[in-house]
């Protein structure tokens, strides 16, 4: 009897190794960026190197970048969510008002994610319910959110927290590690795992590359886009709870302008702002890099001024780069 | 990424050069103002270089952050904690926001003070207000008095009925009006901080007090209004607008005669005596109730119960000095 084996044609699932993508990947290129600029941070001040006052730098960064894993996801779907600071801003009135009633911690921190929740919930509906575009829904609730607090506190503010609360903002895990940098770094964990490891991740690339492909592959697009924008939502939340403890009051102008630094720090981190790529390690980098151009340049006391340009050409350098790789790359091989 | 290479090893090359050319030995104070780029600040500064300048072993660092916001001066503090400075002076964009900031300051022995805009008691030593509203409802008067050796009818355009700092400078401002001879408060009327308003009620004034010599208002939207009315009138010379304004919206009324003088704080002076607190207080000189401390060519401070100090009475500006300071607010 003659068996006929089929041997299993084996389709490489790549085109080149796993070390040489890794090399050329836009993470490498931030990671000597960010290398670089530790470098020159480390060399310029004789402060840099402390761990204390490392500690203190990641501050610049934290509340932020949890926001930017969020608005990662949200982006690579090809959508957008410039709400978010406002959110911020609306979760944080929230609490303080809480305070007010007696409310103790917590409370606060329910109220703080709920709130956040709910805003995300109101951007989703409007955005998947009634499909209206993302960038429309949010600079609209981006205005609806931070008026209300504007209603709600005027020109006053809310302060008193409870001690315990302080904590979120001001504590710390263990020796230098700030409650928000350990949160910060779980969420970078969780996040990568999401995004990279599981179905849903992958449901989000494939929204963002072709969502009447994902639609007619049975993925649930709009439920999908939905939860992001809950996550958006929950994330500002949380980061509402950390700012509010750290500053320890509420003032309407809280947070003023984050939408941008956030959206910022999440293309700085490769992901495609048009949708369908980009990736959590790149993310958790530029906000490194951002936290610490932000800390190098106070130590030396140069004028913010001069952090904003550096940060803005270093945006559109990394966007610029790769279009003239390829630009270059193509015109070699003809 | 040759670009970028090379922008980064500028970036820290020039950044290494300047942080080389700061002396160790100095003592270090921090002038932290609302934002960078506002004219006011820029001439605190002014006064803070002069002051470290007279001081000798004291290297002002200016700073701030690019937009008035809380987050952004903390970002500032923090930076300037890490640095070791020996003392902070702040002029907040929050009150209570900066509080844990500045509290964490205090912990490593930096001396904080608060100028200008001040912060709640706990996150700061001290604070300086410009002045004090007994001084400047004295020198409401005393400016309308100092043109009016004979004495005359002085009319108060006010902001609106209800805002506090203006009723408090009037009630100071009639409780020395014996001190002024002949001078005679006839009305008081309220523009509500609103030009228009403004304008009309000192036509008004015009009208009903026909002996009228010289309106006061202490608030910078009255004193301009005032001002224009009083020109528009062919009032010029026989009505002389003063009060509190802002040199930049004042020059052209000083300069056509409309208003001989007037008062607001002077930003050189305020961080020139912010940075003389700050060494005081470095130096060993503890900020409580009561206490007395030194701010060179400006004299002393006497502290009151929460330990906030008036500077000294509000500068006075007219046809020599109004060009010079339009310039810088």
């Amino acid at each position: 009897m003659a068996e006929t084996h089929l041997t299993p044609r084996n389709i490489p699932d790549r085109l080149e190794g796993r070390g040489a993508r890794l090399l050329k990947s836009w993470e490498s290129l931030l990671f000597v960026v960010a290398c670089l600029i530790f470098l020159g941070n480390s060399l310029a001040s004789p402060y840099f190197l402390d761990p204390w006052n490392l500690s203190d730098a990641t501050f610049n960064f934290t509340e932020k970048a949890m926001i930017a894993f969020a608005m990662a996801l949200v982006i690579i779907a090809g959508e957008i969510d410039l709400s978010v600071a406002s959110v911020i801003a609306l979760a944080s009135t929230a609490m303080g008002y809480a305070v007010q009633l007696g409310f103790d911690t917590p409370a606060l921190v329910a109220i703080g994610l709920s709130v956040g929740l709910l805003c995300g919930a109101i951007n989703g509906l409007l955005i998947t319910g009634l499909g209206l575009p993302s960038i429309v829904v949010t600079i609209g609730t981006m205005s609806l959110f931070r008026g209300l607090s504007f209603i709600i506190l005027g020109d006053q503010a809310f302060t008193g927290y409870p001690d315990s609360f302080s904590w979120f903002g001001q504590g710390y895990v263990w020796w230098v590690f700030s409650f928000e940098f350990t949160l910060f770094v779980v969420l970078a964990v969780v996040y990568g795992v999401v995004l990279h490891k599981t179905n849903f991740g992958r449901a989000v690339y494939a929204i963002g590359n072709n969502q009447t492909a994902a639609l007619f592959s049975g993925i649930r697009v709009g439920r999908i886009k939905f939860i992001l924008f809950l996550l958006t939502g929950l994330m500002a939340g949380l980061a509402s709870i950390c700012l509010t403890s750290r500053l320890g009051s509420t003032r309407p102008s809280i947070a003023l302008g984050w939408e941008l630094e956030v959206v910022t720090m999440v293309v700085l981190g490769g992901v495609n702002i048009l949708g369908g790529s980009g990736t959590i390690p790149g993310v958790v980098l530029a906000a490194l890099i951002m936290g610490m151009v932000t800390f190098g340049f106070g130590l030396l006391n140069v004028p913010g001024i001069v952090m904003s340009i550096f940060i803005g050409l270093l945006l559109i350098s990394v966007i610029a780069l790769p279009i003239l790789w390829r630009r270059a790359r193509h015109r070699l091989a003809h | 990424m040759k670009i970028l290479k090379s922008l980064m090893v500028t970036a820290a090359v020039s950044l290494a050069l300047m942080a080389n050319a700061a002396h160790a030995e100095n003592k270090k104070i921090a002038l932290v103002v609302k934002a960078l780029g506002i004219g006011f600040f820029e001439a605190a500064n002014k006064g803070a270089q002069e002051a470290a300048k007279e001081l000798g072993d004291v290297e002002v660092i200016y700073t701030g952050p690019t937009s008035t916001t809380a987050e952004g001066q903390i970002e500032v503090i923090n930076s300037l904690i890490a640095q070791k400075v020996d003392a902070i002076a702040v002029s907040a964009n929050d009150t209570d926001a900066l509080v844990p900031a500045l509290k964490k300051a205090m912990d490593r022995g930096i001396k904080v003070i608060s100028w200008d805009s001040g912060v709640a008691k706990e996150g700061r030593m001290m604070h300086l207000n410009p002045s004090s509203n007994a001084l400047i409802g004295n020198m409401i008067i005393k400016l309308a008095a100092d043109n009016l050796p004979e004495g005359g009818d002085v009319a108060v355009l006010s902001a609106s009925a209800t805002a506090t700092n203006q009723n408090t400078w009037i009630a100071e401002m009639k409780k020395v009006q014996g001190n002024y001879k002949g001078i005679n408060v006839v009305a008081t009327v309220y523009g509500d901080d609103l030009a228009d308003k403004s304008y009309r009620e000192t036509q008004g004034l015009i009208q009903s007090y026909p002996n009228l010599k010289a309106i006061i208002a202490p608030t910078s939207v009255g004193i301009v209004a005032a001002a224009q009315a009083v020109t528009d009138a062919g009032k010029i010379g026989q009505i002389n607008v003063t009060g509190l304004g802002l040199p930049s919206e004042m020059a052209g009324h000083v300069k056509s005669g409309a208003s001989k003088s007037f008062a607001i704080w002077n930003p050189i002076d305020l961080g020139y005596s912010a940075t003389m607190l700050s060494y005081d207080l470095i130096n060993g000189a503890e900020a409580k109730p009561g206490a007395e401390l030194k701010m060179g060519r400006m004299g002393t401070v006497k502290l009151d119960d929460n330990n906030e100090g008036a500077m000294a009475d509000p500068f006075v500006y007219d046809a020599k000095n109004v060009e010079e300071f339009a310039k810088i607010f």
